[in-house]
């Protein structure tokens, strides 16, 4: 039995654990050059850091976790973009090498079962401004401080929703950035109902209680407020940000007038929540709920031999990705997932939910948007392009949308304003990227090891 | 302004620093191993680098390969994302505007 994993985040790690466990011979991929994903993202390697778990959470824990990829039936590839995969072959399409890198050589493989666990990105809502240099996702802050040392700016605004911005707004202070505010877009009682509803369901969590105190020591005493109810709703500059205008915004995140505030600053970070990365799980024949996979209690998705676990699945965290992990290894390996598993799986999931309700996005939105706001960041398609074709009844539907106004054409195809698309035009996000990653044609013209001439 | 790279004296992770040399646009840069191209120009204090359609200034923006935003020419290969390049001794970077290879 060989199984393929195309992700080494937390889903991918546990899932390569149980699938070897259950016999079958692994095969790990990942586009970075170390195991971890965005959660456990590592130091890199060249900077020979002599205690890297000062800034990785649950480093002990992570170490024996990414152990198993030494394993003697497993096959850890990292470097390892899967740019397609054919659904009549069953075959991945592999590049390694450099990133976006010429010469990148080409493998494919044919496993018996694939699991997907290729996560999500930060979703950023548009405002005003978004589209200057120094307004970064929470995810780019986040990368940069934990994954090089680097920090974005001298005094840094995070704003958006969830509880993510807690842990960046930690690395943020960790290099030596100003954090001069977090915002929560969501009112105190929605957060504090979220995650106080149904205590004894936390008991499973009891490590995030933990950690959630130390977050809020942290900016404690660092004398960084943390402000539920207020939003970034503009960012002003000429060639990049200088200062930012933040306002008290309601349940529904309308803007309550008269509350604006402005903040000078050299850098921004804004995440609400996250998007599912599922394009390979399209290209499979995966059908989607809402934009994520879907799977069933074996973490199975609709198409027979792909599983598929962790954010793609289902907005959750990292306890919530290892445990569905562990079911979909178990699972695609052909064995019977153990009672404790599913149990442990369907605890995070009860969590995830906790989590989704602390921090919903506000349907008013888009109040905070003005007719020249870029939506589409790559063709700088505004708001006012976007309604004016919406309202247009001789091109109906999102096709004729996205040839009209381009939003979602260009590079990035769709990936950070397709979910903002489709909620203020309408229509369904397909996701459908037959080339999941960038490959040049040099690349594309030569031959793949693993397959026939 | 960006707030750059933590000096090694203040970092508890105890780096070992290993300088790398690039040049952008033809001028002399500095890095460390290890780094990304996009670490590298935002630690010197750049935060954008390509221009698009409309010849606005764009940088990093998602920071995991996502967004597209931070693309530049890397060795004469075009549209390679910094963020997701681990920058190597010696590499030409050049910025990028998007008439230009459109």
């Amino acid at each position: 039995m060989t199984v393929v994993i195309v992700g080494a985040g937390p889903a991918g790690l546990a899932a390569a654990e149980h699938a070897l466990r259950a016999g079958a011979r692994v095969t790990v991929l990942d586009q970075a050059d170390t195991p971890g994903g965005q959660y456990h993202r590592m130091l890199p390697v060249a900077y020979a850091a002599r205690r890297p778990d000062r800034v990785q959470q649950g480093r002990a824990e992570f170490d024996r976790r990414r152990r198993i990829l030494t394993h003697p039936r497993c096959q850890w590839l990292p470097g390892s973009t899967v740019w397609a995969f054919d659904r009549t072959e069953k075959r991945v399409h592999v590049l390694r090498g450099r990133s976006d890198g010429g010469g990148r050589r080409r493998l494919s493989l044919v496993p018996d079962a694939l699991i997907l666990a290729t996560g999500a990105h930060d979703r950023t809502l548009p405002f005003p401004g978004w589209e200057l240099p120094g307004v970064y996702t929470a995810g780019a802050a986040q990368a940069l401080a934990k994954g090089e040392r680097v920090a974005i700016g001298e005094r840094v605004l995070v704003a958006g929703a969830g509880p993510f911005l807690l842990p960046v707004a930690e690395s943020l202070l960790g290099v030596g950035a100003g954090v001069v505010a977090v915002l929560e877009a969501n009112p105190f009682t929605t957060v504090r109902k979220g995650w106080s509803s149904q205590p004894w369901r936390l008991a499973a969590h009891a490590g995030k209680a933990g950690e959630l105190a130390r977050y809020a020591a942290t900016l404690a005493r660092h004398r960084v407020p943390y402000r539920p109810g207020r939003a970034v709703i503009e960012a002003r500059g000429a060639d990049g940000v200088r200062e930012v205008v933040t306002a008290k915004v309601r349940a529904d995140w309308s803007v309550v007038p008269g509350t604006e505030r402005t903040y000078e600053v050299d850098a921004v970070c804004v995440g609400h929540g996250f998007t599912p990365q599922p394009e390979l799980a399209v290209a499979a024949g995966c059908l989607l709920n809402e934009g994520f996979v879907r799977v069933d209690a074996a973490q199975r998705t609709t198409v027979d031999g792909v599983f598929a676990a962790g954010e793609i699945t289902g907005i959750g965290g990292a306890v919530t990705a290892a445990a569905e992990g562990a079911v979909a290894g178990c699972a695609a390996a052909g064995g019977k997932p153990a009672p404790e598993l599913i149990r442990a799986r369907d605890r995070a999931l009860a969590f995830a939910e906790r989590l989704a309700t602390a921090h919903p996005i506000g349907t008013a939105w888009r109040s905070w948007l003005r007719e020249d706001t870029i939506v589409c960041r790559c063709e700088e398609t505004t708001y006012g392009e976007l309604t004016r074709a919406t309202g247009d009844a001789v091109r109906p539907g999102p096709h004729a949308l996205k040839l009209g106004t381009r939003a979602g054409l260009g590079p990035c195809q769709g990936r950070i304003c397709g979910p903002t698309v489709s909620e203020l035009c309408g229509g369904v996000e397909r996701h459908h990227r037959p080339i999941a990653q960038p490959i040049r044609l040099g690349e594309l013209a030569a031959r793949a090891e693993g397959e026939p001439e | 302004m960006s707030g750059g790279l933590l000096p090694r004296d203040r970092d508890p992770v105890g780096r070992t620093d290993r300088p790398i040399h690039l040049t952008v646009d033809g001028e002399p840069s500095t890095g460390i191993a290890g780094q990304s191209v996009a670490g590298i120009l935002l630690a010197a204090g750049r935060t954008s680098w390509r221009t698009t359609r409309s010849g606005a200034p764009r940088g990093v923006f998602c920071g995991i390969g996502a967004c597209f935003d931070c693309l530049l020419t890397v060795n004469d290969v075009p549209d390679v994302r910094a963020c997701r390049r681990p920058a190597a001794d010696g590499d030409e970077i050049r910025t990028q505007s998007r008439e230009e290879t459109a």
